[in-house]
């Protein structure tokens, strides 16, 4: 080898040189990598994702369009029938899934740029400013949340943005808590002194030196914190006061298809239909956790023994 | 051959042989060669000192002599032979029975070895009573008696603390108690000083060698550093890019390395820059006092800093180093006291100072690890202070990291690495860029060069010396290691618990009279004599009869 020369050169020294990479080739050594429980969570919410962007061209009827039949058993027009004034339960299905899922995704946005943010600041800052907040997540994160979300709910009217404001706040507490431990960790390194001694501002050191450095445990957050915000919604819209009608949504839809349970003895299918959308909500909760789990496992370090 | 460590066998038996070794390393998607056929013998009561930069294979080839590799690292070549067992085909089961009862390992950290949730004198009895050679009351009675052997403190007691009661010196001591204590064959020894400091490394030292050869144990020494090995070993291995450059007895390996190679690493200590005076003040700091919280760290600390020079501030761990420099950079606001910049006394806190005043004044850490954000390339780091302070963009902020890689002589290749993709020499480099990057007049050097080897150090310290002379840049120099305060300094502070014991030229500071703690860390620094440790120790002894 021609760099073991004698002398001593600072160009040759050894690092752990490795062989450059595209993102895209990165990427698919690491998909190669995945096990089927990833696979599966993939696929599962790529389908999903699908199903909400293309809900007008899937759905067979519109979203409100209502049928003479109510209560129309399974097959025929309606493949998973109607529900209790006369809705197709397919398209309801599909158009929720836009509706749960959308309106999941912006509240978890919302909450990690409440909590991520504040949490930077507070690791950085460590100082009263830091107590205060600290104190304040506390204090929010006392009371149980789903009391508070119906209470806050009642006072300030069921609207999507309400309800969107309402669990980003409540659920950013948990946020708060994640990015101050793991930036803390962060905020003490040579590199993030190095920055304040440059003089740079606050926004930088945030967004620079320590973001990129604990983006893995606040990606698996997300996906968690995705499943939570997710279910919370559902459950809301169970008791009434989360997303309102005509708007489909699962948890809306469980209620009120709930009674047809009764007539598992004469239908079964009529039965199962207000577990649909129940089934909807633990599929898409369990593939996402797949996904995280695969992704918390390749960035934790625990790497297995080969 | 007896399985029973009380009776050894007949010392100059050779107790273990590696045949050509080969190891492979997983990295990167792929295996590739760590160690490349290296032979290995070793008598009983022998100690062999490994030595080589880092990334030579040591501490691989160490632990393979265990039987032993890290996960991600295989043995794909080769016999390795302890006292008649083949432990590349030995199964795990067997090799666990050696392990800490016949082999033993010392590791470089202690702190991280240790269980914090247990007592020391359990940790140390373990392995002996849990394997039964002998019952744990006569096991507790041996940890006190080698406890005393290696002159711990209070050696009845010592044993009830736990492992974050005792200072880092004396946690190693205990975890060579810990290795000695089944008796066992051989002893590897990984870097077991290097991350203590040098008037605590004589007495480590000391301690372990008597214990060797009072046992008659058989050791392989790993370090980096050539002195220390010098004071241990009876032979000494050279390793290179996984291969064996030489091997020879200590004294002969010293008097008569015959590769080029040995020789280069031979030659590093012999780096001195002529001491040249100045009046010409830049920095100077003003008896100032600072504290963390209630315990008080600096007293009353004066030192200043001519333009263009170096002052190296030596001293142990604790004594107040590095606490100086946060004052002067503004971390930290003295309680007393002020330091002033050309003259202008410098605002007490970082906030307070301008763009300007921040910029004069840099900073390079001792380990560049954690000092490169990990997720910048290097042309992020460096380019930053450009754009930061001369507001440089584009092809200009460009041009001048390309200029700025080749004063640190790298070249353009290296501007979208990675740190992780860098050895700790060059990593060190970028931050020198980096600092140099805003035009200072004064860096701060933080022990810039003690988490390299010796032939990197040299590269580094040739380069700081280089720089100086082309931008008359002046070095504050942090370090304990005084070869490097030989080869860099014209001034030097001497500094012990916060106070400065005494500030002068080095030709002043280097020479008689010492006062006491001058004298004691001077003392201190190994040399390349295989005599000098026993000649200390003789000395020390006559000087204070205990």
């Amino acid at each position: 080898m021609t760099e073991q020369s004698e002398t001593y050169s600072a160009t040759a020294e050894v690092g752990a040189v490795r062989k450059r990479r595209t993102r895209a080739e990165r990427a698919w050594l690491l998909l190669k990598s995945a096990p089927p429980s990833a696979w599966f969570g993939m696929v599962v919410v790529c389908l999903y994702i699908l199903v909400a962007i293309f809900a007008d061209v899937i759905a067979p009827y519109g979203e409100a369009q209502i049928h003479p039949v109510p209560f129309a058993p399974w097959g025929g027009d309606f493949m998973f029938g109607t529900d209790q004034i006369g809705r197709d339960v397919l398209t309801r299905l599909i158009y929720g899934a836009r509706n749960t899922m959308g309106i999941a995704l912006a509240t978890t946005f919302l909450s990690f740029l409440i909590g991520g943010g504040l949490g930077l600041v507070a690791a950085i800052n460590r100082s009263w400013l830091d107590q205060l907040l600290s104190r304040m997540v506390d204090v929010l994160m006392a009371i149980p949340s789903l009391i508070f979300a119906l209470m806050l709910l009642s006072i300030f009217g069921s609207s999507v943005t309400s309800l969107i404001m309402i669990i980003a706040v409540l659920d950013s507490t948990r946020v708060f808590r994640l990015t101050r431990s793991v930036a803390v960790n962060v905020a003490v390194m040579d590199y993030v002194e190095v920055a304040k001694l440059r003089g740079e501002g606050l926004g930088w050191i945030m967004r620079r030196e320590i973001l990129p450095n604990i983006m893995p445990p606040l990606v698996a957050e997300f996906g968690l914190r995705f499943c939570f915000v997710f279910l919370t919604i559902a459950a809301l819209s169970f008791l009434g006061v989360g997303i309102q009608p005509p708007t489909a949504d699962w948890g809306s839809m469980v209620r009120e298809n709930a009674s047809l349970i009764q007539f598992a003895k004469y239908d079964l299918t009529a039965a199962i239909t207000p577990l649909l959308p129940a089934a909807a909500i633990a599929l898409l909760t369990v593939a996402v956790n797949f996904i995280v789990d695969w992704f918390l496992h390749k960035t934790s370090g625990l790497r297995d023994d080969r | 051959m007896t399985a029973d460590p009380n009776q050894p066998g007949a010392p100059g038996d050779i107790l273990l042989e590696m045949r050509d070794v080969r190891i492979d390393g997983f990295s990167d998607e792929r295996w590739h060669p760590i160690i490349k056929g290296v032979d290995l013998t070793l008598r009983r009561g022998e100690v062999l000192g490994l030595i080589g930069e880092s990334g030579a294979g040591k501490s691989t080839l160490g632990k393979a002599a265990m039987g032993y590799t890290q996960p991600g690292c295989k043995i794909v070549g080769g016999t390795i032979r302890f006292d008649g067992i083949d432990l590349v085909k030995a199964r795990d089961a067997e090799k666990r029975k050696l392990w800490g009862t016949r082999i033993a390992y010392v590791a470089q950290s202690a702190a991280a070895s240790f269980n914090p949730a247990h007592r020391l004198i359990d940790q140390t009895v373990e392995a002996a009573t849990r394997r039964g050679i002998r019952p744990d009351a006569d096991s507790r009675a041996d940890a006190v008696e080698l406890f005393r052997q290696l002159q711990l403190p209070n050696p009845e007691t010592i044993g009830n603390r736990y492992p974050h009661q005792v200072s880092g010196g004396q946690l190693q001591r205990v975890m060579t108690a810990m290795a000695m204590s089944p008796r066992p064959d051989l002893i590897i020894f990984d870097e077991p000083t290097t991350a203590l400091d040098v008037t605590t490394q004589v007495e480590v030292l000391a301690a372990m060698r008597s214990i060797v050869d009072e046992f008659n144990t058989a050791a392989i020494y790993i370090t980096h550093d050539l002195a220390v090995v010098a004071q241990m070993a009876d032979t000494i291995k050279v390793l290179r890019f996984g291969e064996e450059v030489e091997e020879a007895p200590t004294r002969d390996m010293l008097e008569r390395p015959k590769e080029t190679y040995t020789r280069s690493l031979w030659s590093v200590r012999a780096l001195e820059k002529p001491e040249v005076k100045s009046e010409d003040i830049v920095l100077s700091i003003d008896h100032v006092d600072a504290a963390y919280g209630p315990f008080k760290v600096l007293h009353d600390v004066t030192i200043s800093i001519p333009r263009g020079r170096t002052v190296a501030v030596v001293g142990e761990s604790g004594s107040g180093k590095s606490t100086t420099a946060r004052v002067i950079t503004g971390l930290l606001r003295p309680e007393v006291g002020s330091v002033s910049f050309n003259g202008e006394p410098l605002p007490a806190s970082l906030k307070d100072r301008s763009k300007d005043q921040l910029q004069r004044i840099q900073m390079i850490y001792q380990m560049a690890d954690t000092a490169m954000n990990p997720r910048q390339t290097v042309f992020d780091i460096i380019a930053r202070p450009l754009e930061f302070y001369l507001g440089l963009k584009g092809k200009a902020r460009e041009d001048r990291v390309v200029e700025l890689l080749k004063m640190i002589e790298l070249d353009e290749s290296f501007m979208d690495r990675l740190p992780s993709e860098l050895s700790g020499g060059q990593k060190q480099r970028i931050c020198i860029a980096r600092a140099l990057a805003a035009n200072p007049e004064v860096i701060i050097c933080d022990e810039v060069t003690s988490a390299l080897d010796q032939i990197v150090q040299e590269g580094i310290l040739k380069l700081l010396l280089r720089l100086q002379k082309e931008f008359n840049i002046t070095y504050l120099f942090i370090t304990h290691d005084i070869a490097t305060v030989k080869a860099i300094s014209d001034e030097i502070v001497v500094m012990h618990r916060g106070r400065v014991v005494e500030q002068g030229l080095k030709s002043e500071i280097l020479s008689p009279p010492f006062p006491d703690y001058t004298r004691l860390l001077l003392s201190s620094v190994p040399e390349m004599d295989p005599d000098w440790l026993t000649d200390l120790l003789a000395g020390r002894e006559s000087r204070d009869p205990a």
